[in-house]
């Protein structure tokens, strides 16, 4: 199969859909932004796509916590209909607060397994504010995840008030790192760990910027690869040589790459 | 029956907003306690069954994670607390958690709440440790509640010992009938007229009263009007209309007014409009000269080309009574309500970044304060907090702001926000920025409902806050329904379904179908069919109120059924309240009765204008004594670091969202740990386009204490120099003037009416000079003209204030420049001169005195210096370059090099001008304008001064080092430094002040 199609889901308070759009679409996917409601009145639309987009934004205002209210719609008005496309070896990624939707959702960590049962949280940070900051983050290299291979570290802005990734059970965090499913680990700059505030921006635990389902196909981070596709989105850029493009269009073409 | 779920974190997990609460308490109150946690909680009217409820709570309330819930009964029904504060919103206050409620509720139960259901939240706080009831009830007036909106209850643990509870109860407004529509009879004495106009916060004037009074007289008037089945006096709906059409706020009365201005000579000039003789003239005067000018001055936000195909929109407002009164929610609504502007200007255009911009007195001030004023820390708080709730739940990245800070902005503080827009130059094959309407074209409200929100808000603004100003006048943010509402019509637009629109902003539908009647001829409007939060609104109050949230969009009939369906896809309410009409009359109906017939022309025209009198009598302040010149200036260049007005805003700016849209790509801080100051802030709205925006702003209120004139220029030169120090092309500047005044017209309140209204005379007369002279039309702007506060005997002005927001265009951003030292070795210039002018200066602040010669913008140097600069950065020559403004060149090099970690050493006796000084510390913080802190590479060091060649003053100073210390040799004093400081030491005074 050549060029996937991708959806971007937008509406309700979603934000970063245009970018993220872009983002697919400058790494050779054809991508189009979907209302929640067109796709909830018309299921079968996902039939025709390969990846599910959940773009960053604010849905529902995070009002009774980040991504809750979007979860709970996408469960009770379409919950089948998703379960039935990740069956179909086709690939979800979530985004900041489509990353909140996702573990709400129970499909992160839990995968289709799961049973959108919810199993961990992404909570307030513990500095008790939104901030927008670039993080260094280091890629598992075990990780069964489809979106960041190739990769080894990368800097990504995360522009977030909730994106504390938490598991009450302190052996559910262990077997999520056993069995590689934590994607992505905050840094300190001289790629140190644990990464201390700022550089741990919410106080995540085992530094958890970003992790996918033992599949590798459904993938949600916090931080923003739809922020980082042209080296001028790198707030460095002029004063290192930060070469294109930017290397968050890496989770972009390697959603491309897996059908191709 | 009504149910309460309440929801708290489960033991040992954390709870950030009782943590923010507990320090905001030993910060701000002094107060600390053992423990502080938060319930959420929701109460609902909707009928429920008791497993529908226990799923809400379990499913949709509660975090199963870390989360708890109980319904209907305490969560800590043990009393394991001393004290129980629990706050929720006032009936009728906009609850933008209970509408998300209620929408999961309906997704989750597919039930769908009744007119008059839905869900209500607060939150209790509750607190181990001891206080007394007097330190809770600081508590709750000091931090957790705002009376206006917000209803509070205290339970101790012996209360609740006792069994007091809070019970469930919805905060209703209660319905009933509306109110009949009232006549005002006119046929009265000048005293009464005068009392209809305060009592009803109507702003008139009594010479606007007669005004009124001899229309109504008018024996045509009276025909047409029994025509409609009216009587002769005016309704209630007719005489409010007029009061919002004729505010200040709309009619910008003394911008238009006749104005006799006398000089310091003795010299009286008459002056037909400060806004038509300098502001609108300069810009016709622009345009004669250029092409880019799309749309100015008469849409909702000027129109710039951006290139061929895109065009630009920017608008910036204020929105200073409300925050004063309640600061989250009326910052809020300054934001969100300055987003409406740009979706409403032309055929809508999409939002692309925001400005914020506030002055504040002292988050340290330390007086008692005056009447009910809220403490500034807590203004300036709740301020930001709402700005950056709405900006970043809007999903528009704020790229550029300022904050300033001076103790007469405690009676009124400003609140300025801006946003840019995008809009393609055609769309369907039309024009986007013409907005023709034809006689029968329907308008459709479109977005949040109406309540009694922000009545008159329109005149309110309009007057100076007191004891007594109105709650009403308050309203509250809700982005979502914003972003909704943006995103369909957007849609809308594309699909060609919006003829035009505008926003409902100050006014409400009056402002703007009043407007865009005047636009089409006439208009037909039915309130009955608006849709309400709760019944019981007097037709006057659907006309005028101000709830957020809602565009009036002009839709063709063959369209409507398109829009209509789309609206509903979208899940944005949209209600068609009537069509255009060339009747020449506002005609509004109520239930199929006439309840105004308002002549537009009259409406719109029959304001008296204004006669004025100004004159100049130039101020003369002490200057300070100057310390002891051996010193050195190193303490003072720390002390100057850790000034209000200098010192890093990181804390505060990091909080908004400032690259969502992926298109910031010079972002507020630069440097190695991206934490020095930017100038500009450089956004790429089209992403297969090289061409970016350049954002600057420049705002010095302090100059005006000596010369409002100098306020005005230095405010335009920063700016502009800002933009053109970021790589934008001094060519392509478009110009944002935002004033905010005192009340400026001479009265028993305000006696020296005639200095103030002088001082806006010489601020307009700069922005003319300075605006034509470099070639930046002014495409829009605003003015708020009643800053003060009055109670008794006091009364506080704040100081005149411009803020000039510059939009500029660069046309690679790749060649954008930051003002970070970028390498060891790197030299160092100043362009432009020096010369002794530190009145009004941060440095003399700092001595306790401000007199002395106040900055003077020299025209056709600064001029020289923005081409010169330019020529520079767009061939690739300079490697860092920052302006030099509030403690002139040694605060510039402080951040230019802790933004580089890097260090500088300097000769300050190289600096242009320097002969002009006797003494270090006044050659190294005088605030001359039109100068630029530039570092180039060295091989660049010929190229770069041939470029800036022999007509402009620069001079090479030093180069940057890499040993971490700012050295400055003196000029003045054989071998000895001015500044021998750590570079860290400097970093570390200038961002603790606000490192909150």
């Amino acid at each position: 199969m050549a060029t996937p199609r991708v959806i971007v889901l937008t509406g309700f308070g979603i934000n970063c859909d245009y970018e993220t759009e872009d983002a697919f679409n400058s790494a050779g996917a054809m991508a189009t932004r979907v209302h929640v409601n067109e796709l909830i009145n018309n299921p079968s639309l996902l039939a025709g796509y390969q990846v599910l987009a959940l773009p960053g934004g604010f849905s529902f205002g995070d009002d009774l916590g980040s991504g809750k209210i979007l979860a709970n719609k996408l469960k009770y008005r379409l919950g089948d209909a998703l379960l039935e496309f990740l069956r179909a070896d086709k690939l979800v990624m979530g985004i900041c607060n489509g990353f909140q939707v996702l573990v709400q959702l129970g499909l992160l960590p839990g995968g289709v397994e799961g049973g959108l049962r919810q199993s961990a949280t992404v909570t307030f940070n513990d500095s008790g504010k939104f901030e927008d900051r670039w993080v260094s983050l280091e890629v598992s290299p075990e990780s069964p995840c489809v979106f960041t291979r190739g990769l080894e570290r990368v800097e990504l802005p995360v522009r977030h008030g909730e994106g504390k990734f938490f598991s009450a059970e302190g052996d559910r965090l262990q077997r999520l790192a056993d069995d590689h499913l934590v994607t992505l680990r905050y840094t300190n700059p001289d790629h140190t760990r644990p990464a201390r505030y700022p550089f741990n921006p919410n106080g995540s635990l085992d530094d958890i910027a970003g992790v996918c389902d033992p599949s590798g196909r459904v993938f949600g981070l916090m931080p923003h690869p739809e922020a980082f596709t042209s080296r001028c989105h790198h707030p460095r850029w002029t004063r290192e040589g930060i070469e294109e493009p930017g290397q968050g269009l890496v989770f972009f073409q390697n959603a491309v790459r897996y059908y191709c | 029956m009504v149910h309460r779920i309440e929801v708290g974190f489960a033991d040992g997990i954390a709870d950030a907003r009782a943590q923010s609460v507990a320090r905001s308490m030993a910060e701000d109150l002094g107060l600390t306690v053992e423990r502080v946690r938060t319930v959420e909680v929701y109460t609902t009217n909707v009928e429920l069954s008791p497993e529908q409820l226990e799923r809400l709570g379990a499913e949709l309330f509660a975090d199963p994670v870390i989360q708890l819930y109980s319904v209907d009964s305490p969560l800590h029904e043990q009393g394991d607390f001393d004290w129980l504060i629990e706050v929720g919103f006032r009936p009728g206050v906009t609850d933008n958690v209970g509408h998300s409620a209620a929408q999961g509720m309906q997704d989750m139960l597919g039930v769908h709440p009744a007119d008059g259901e839905g869900f209500f939240t607060g939150r209790q706080y509750l607190f181990d440790g001891r206080l007394s009831r007097r330190d809770v009830e600081r508590i709750v007036s000091g931090l957790l509640a705002n009376d206006l909106i917000e209803r509070s209850r205290i339970i101790s643990r012996d209360q609740w010992n006792s069994g007091e509870r809070v019970m469930a109860q919805a905060p209703l407004v209660p319905g009933g009938a509306p109110p009949p529509v009232a006549e005002y009879d006119l046929e009265i004495d000048d005293d009464k007229l005068l009392r209809i106009s305060e009592d009803g916060v109507l702003s008139l004037t009594l010479e606007e009263m007669k005004a009124v009074q001899a229309h109504y007289r008018g024996e045509q008037v009276r025909k047409r009007r029994a025509e409609f089945g009216l009587g002769p006096n005016p309704t209630d709906v007719e005489l409010e209309c007029i009061a919002q059409t004729w505010s200040e706020h709309c009619k910008h009365k003394i911008f238009s007014a006749a104005i006799d201005y006398t000089d310091h000579n003795g010299h009286t000039e008459r002056i037909d409009s400060v806004f038509k003789s300098f502001i609108r003239r300069s810009t016709m005067e622009i345009g004669e000269r250029v092409d880019w000018l799309i749309s100015v001055f008469h849409d909702n936000a000027g129109l710039v080309a951006f290139d061929d195909e895109w065009a630009l929109a920017m608008k910036v407002e204020t929105h200073n009574s409300p925050s004063a009164l309640d600061p989250y929610g009326g910052a809020m609504t300054g934001i969100v309500g300055v987003n409406r502007d740009i979706l409403g200007t032309g055929i809508g255009c999409r939002m692309i970044f925001n400005t914020d911009v506030f002055c504040f007195a002292r988050p340290d001030y330390d007086k008692p304060l005056e009447g009910k004023l809220l403490h500034p820390k807590r203004i300036f708080k709740g301020v930001h907090r709402g700005v950056r709730d709405g900006g970043n739940q809007s999903g528009i990245p704020t790229v550029n702001g300022a904050i300033v800070f001076d103790d007469r902005y405690r009676g009124k503080p400003l609140v300025f926000c801006g946003t840019g827009g995008l809009i393609p130059r055609e769309v369907c094959g039309r024009p986007s920025h013409e907005k023709p309407i034809a006689h029968g074209d329907r308008i459709v409200m479109v977005g949040g409902r109406i309540g009694k929100d922000g009545i008159h808000g329109a005149t309110f603004s309009s007057l100076e806050l007191d004891e007594s100003s109105p709650a009403s006048a308050v309203q509250i943010g809700d982005p979502i329904t914003q972003k909704k509402m943006a995103d369909c019509l957007i849609e809308a637009r594309d699909s060609g379904l919006i003829r035009t629109l505008t926003d409902n902003g100050a006014g409400g539908l009056s402002s703007s179908v009043g407007e865009m009647a005047e636009l089409a001829g006439g208009a037909e409007l039915h309130l009955e069919r608006a849709p309400l939060k709760y019944p019981g609104l007097a037709p006057w109050e659907i006309l005028l109120s101000e709830a957020q949230e809602r565009m009036s969009v002009v839709v063709t009939p063959g369209d409507i059924d398109a829009f209509m369906a789309l609206c509903a896809r979208h899940e944005v309410e949209a209600t068609d309240l009537g069509q255009f009409t060339g009747s020449g009359l506002l005609h509004v109906l109520y239930d199929g009765r006439t309840v105004a017939a308002l002549d537009l022309k009259f409406l719109h025209d029959g304001l008296p204008r204004l006669e004025l009198k100004a004159r100049w009598t130039p101020p003369t302040l002490a200057g300070p004594s100057l310390p002891a010149e051996d010193a050195g200036c190193g303490e003072a260049l720390l002390k100057l670091m850790g000034r209000f007005n200098v010192c890093s805003k990181e804390a505060i700016v990091r909080q908004y969202d400032h690259e969502v849209q992926a298109a910031t790509m010079i972002k507020p801080f630069c440097g190695s740990r991206a934490d020095g100051p930017s100038d500009a802030a450089v956004v790429r709205p089209v992403p297969d386009s090289k061409r970016g925006v350049v954002v600057g702003c420049g705002i010095v209120p302090r100059y005006s204490d000596l010369d409002a004139y100098s306020m005005a220029a230095c405010a335009i030169d920063e700016a502009v120099r800002n933009v053109v120090a970021t790589g934008g092309r001094p060519d392509r500047i478009a110009g944002l003037d935002n004033f905010c005044w005192p009340d400026p017209v001479e009265s028993i309140k305000t006696p020296d009416g005639r200095y103030k209204l002088a001082q806006l005379v010489r601020a307009c007369q700069a922005v003319y000079d300075c605006c034509t002279a470099w070639g930046v039309p002014c495409i829009s702007g605003k003015d708020s003209m009643k800053n003060d506060y009055g109670s008794g005997e006091t009364k506080i002005s704040i100081p005149p204030t411009l803020l000039f927001t510059a939009v500029g265009l660069i046309d690679d951003i790749s060649r954008a420049v930051t003002t970070d030292f970028k390498r060891p070795g790197d030299l160092v210039y100043v362009v432009g001169e020096t010369l002794p002018e530190l009145g009004c200066s941060e440095y003399f602040s700092l001595l306790g005195a401000v007199g002395g010669q106040v900055p003077v913008v020299d025209i056709e140097r600064s001029k020289l210096a923005f081409e010169k600069m330019h020529e520079a950065i767009a061939a690739t020559l300079v490697a860092s370059c920052h302006d030099l403004s509030d403690g002139g060149l040694g605060v510039a090099l402080a951040e230019s090099a802790l933004g580089g970690e890097l260090g500088a050493r300097v000769e300050i006796s190289s600096v242009p001008g320097a002969e002009n000084f006797g003494r270090d510390d006044l050659l190294l913080f005088s605030e001359s304008q039109g100068r630029f802190l530039v570092s180039i590479r060295p091989e660049n060091r010929g190229e770069f001064e041939r470029v800036l060649g022999g007509k402009l003053a620069w001079g090479c100073i030093g180069e940057v080092c890499d040993n971490g210390r700012l050295e400055i040799e003196s000029a003045n004093m054989v071998g000895g430094a001015a500044v021998s400081l750590e570079v860290e030491e400097l970093r570390s005074a200038w961002s603790r002040p606000l490192d909150w």
